[in-house]
């Protein structure tokens, strides 16, 4: 049962931006360089510190977004009255630096293998763990059927849009765009509800695993949905975001 | 010695600091933190069970309600970083659901609805520092925050005060829970910022 990568202390390790991608006008992925790394899983976080010149401190937490053995990073969305959040999206480039430690996290990783079919469903930047097992999957040439349903506000707020654009075999992506839709829009365009879940989600006959992560309504909406279709609440594993400002 | 991060201000320390443990920010609302689905146990179903004594012990609902209860204000910390102060409950402490026990245990594992557990030494649920809670800010306790009831022992993180608590069982041995055999801390002091396995 015993998930963490590391059984001594984890300890804050000093790591350098290489590079810094703007997926959204919100939110930005970091790439980062860290000697000492011990590697993760996919679905796995790491706290964040950051130090003033003050010597004033902050810490949070942000998911990963790579697969584990590419170069590391993490996707951040700006939060209206952050702290950490508005730094790491706004201001941080390439070359500065900032201490993380990690992996965290032993129950909300999947390695990308399995014959049952994996539902993966994001609310938002709840998207960024579940793409590093949707990277996982595909760098191990994994044939896992594997469905994202995905929600966003409009389509500008897709993180990853290219990426998940062309997905690799037996990955289906779903969107559904809450707020605004393009002219052309043939997704769904509704808060997911339990008639979108029939739709998208396997059969439970199927006993398939499944993953949520986004805001506590969304993850509680898709999951009693999914239980009401049948499927084991043990079969679901939830990451809940709230205030990570 | 820490990297200073170019650029970085942030906000400077908020609240008293002997309430904001190290790594803690304070934040006005409750996130919640769960690893599954949230459970809907009817109260007619409900039961309060504790194990591992001379005899086992169970409450219904309406038994549950009646025993004497506890306002509590305390600070609560999550290990997820935010901190949130003066949280007001109601419920009734562990020393009054063990006054009905016989036992020389020196630890317990709190079972929950959806099969969630974590273990806690005794000393640190008794004497005060406990509480098996049923409203929050004088509401019955949602699910979402882990209704119908759930244990508070808001000197630890959070974590520790396991939502739909179902049943104590007292032990002789420590064994980790379920965050605790998932790369989190088995005791969870948040003034020691045991956060993770080996803090």
């Amino acid at each position: 049962m015993a998930g963490a990568a590391l059984l001594g202390r984890l300890t804050w390790l000093a790591t350098e931006v290489v590079d810094a991608v703007q997926e959204t006008p919100r939110v930005r992925t970091l790439v980062l360089e860290t000697r000492g790394w011990a590697g993760h899983r996919a679905g796995q976080h790491v706290d964040v510190r950051l130090t003033a010149e003050d010597g004033y401190q902050a810490e949070r937490s942000y998911s990963i977004a790579s697969a584990p053995g590419r170069p590391l990073a993490i996707t951040v969305e700006e939060l209206e009255d952050g702290e950490v959040s508005p730094y790491l999206v706004g201001e941080v480039r390439a070359g500065d630096r900032f201490e993380i430690r990690g992996p965290i996290g032993g129950y909300f990783v999947w390695d990308g293998t399995g014959d049952a079919p994996v539902l993966l469903v994001a609310g938002g930047s709840g998207v960024v763990p579940l793409m590093s097992m949707i990277r996982q999957r595909a760098a191990i040439g994994s044939r896992t059927p594997t469905r994202l349903l995905y929600s966003s506000r409009s389509w500008d707020d897709v993180v990853y849009r290219a990426e998940l654009g062309q997905p690799a075999e037996g990955l289906e992506v779903f969107h559904t765009l809450t707020r605004s839709q393009p002219p052309d829009w043939t997704g769904y365009s509704r808060r997911i509800d339990d008639e979108m879940l029939g739709e998208v989600a396997w059969p439970a006959s199927e006993e398939p695993q499944v993953f949520i992560c986004g805001s506590t309504r969304f993850v509680d909406a898709a999951a009693d949905g999914l239980v009401a279709m049948g499927y084991p609440p043990q079969s679901i594993r939830t990451e809940r975001f709230g205030a990570t400002g | 010695m820490s990297i200073i991060s170019r650029g970085f201000r942030g906000r400077g320390h908020e609240g008293p600091p002997d309430r904001v443990p190290p790594g803690q920010y304070l934040t006005d609302d409750f996130p919640v933190l769960s690893a599954g689905p949230t459970p809907h146990a009817p109260l007619d179903d409900w039961t309060f069970t504790i194990t591992g004594g001379a005899e086992p012990v169970s409450w219904t609902w309406d038994e549950f309600r009646e025993l004497p209860s506890e306002e509590i204000t305390k600070d609560i910390h999550c290990v997820t970083k935010w901190s949130k102060l003066d949280t007001v409950w109601a419920g009734v402490s562990v020393d009054t659901l063990l006054e009905t026990v016989e036992h020389d245990a020196s630890f317990v594992m709190a079972f929950c609805d959806g099969g969630y557990t974590t273990n806690l030494p005794l000393e640190d649920v008794t004497d005060g520092k406990a509480w098996v809670a049923y409203t929050y800010e004088g509401e019955p306790l949602d699910p979402e925050h882990g209704g119908p009831a759930r244990l508070l022992v808001p000197h630890l993180y959070f974590w520790k005060s396991a939502k739909w608590v179902r049943r104590l069982d007292l032990r002789d041995e420590d064994e980790p829970g379920f965050w605790e055999s998932n790369g989190y801390h088995l005791r969870g002091d948040p003034w020691l910022e045991q956060r993770y396995w080996g803090d």
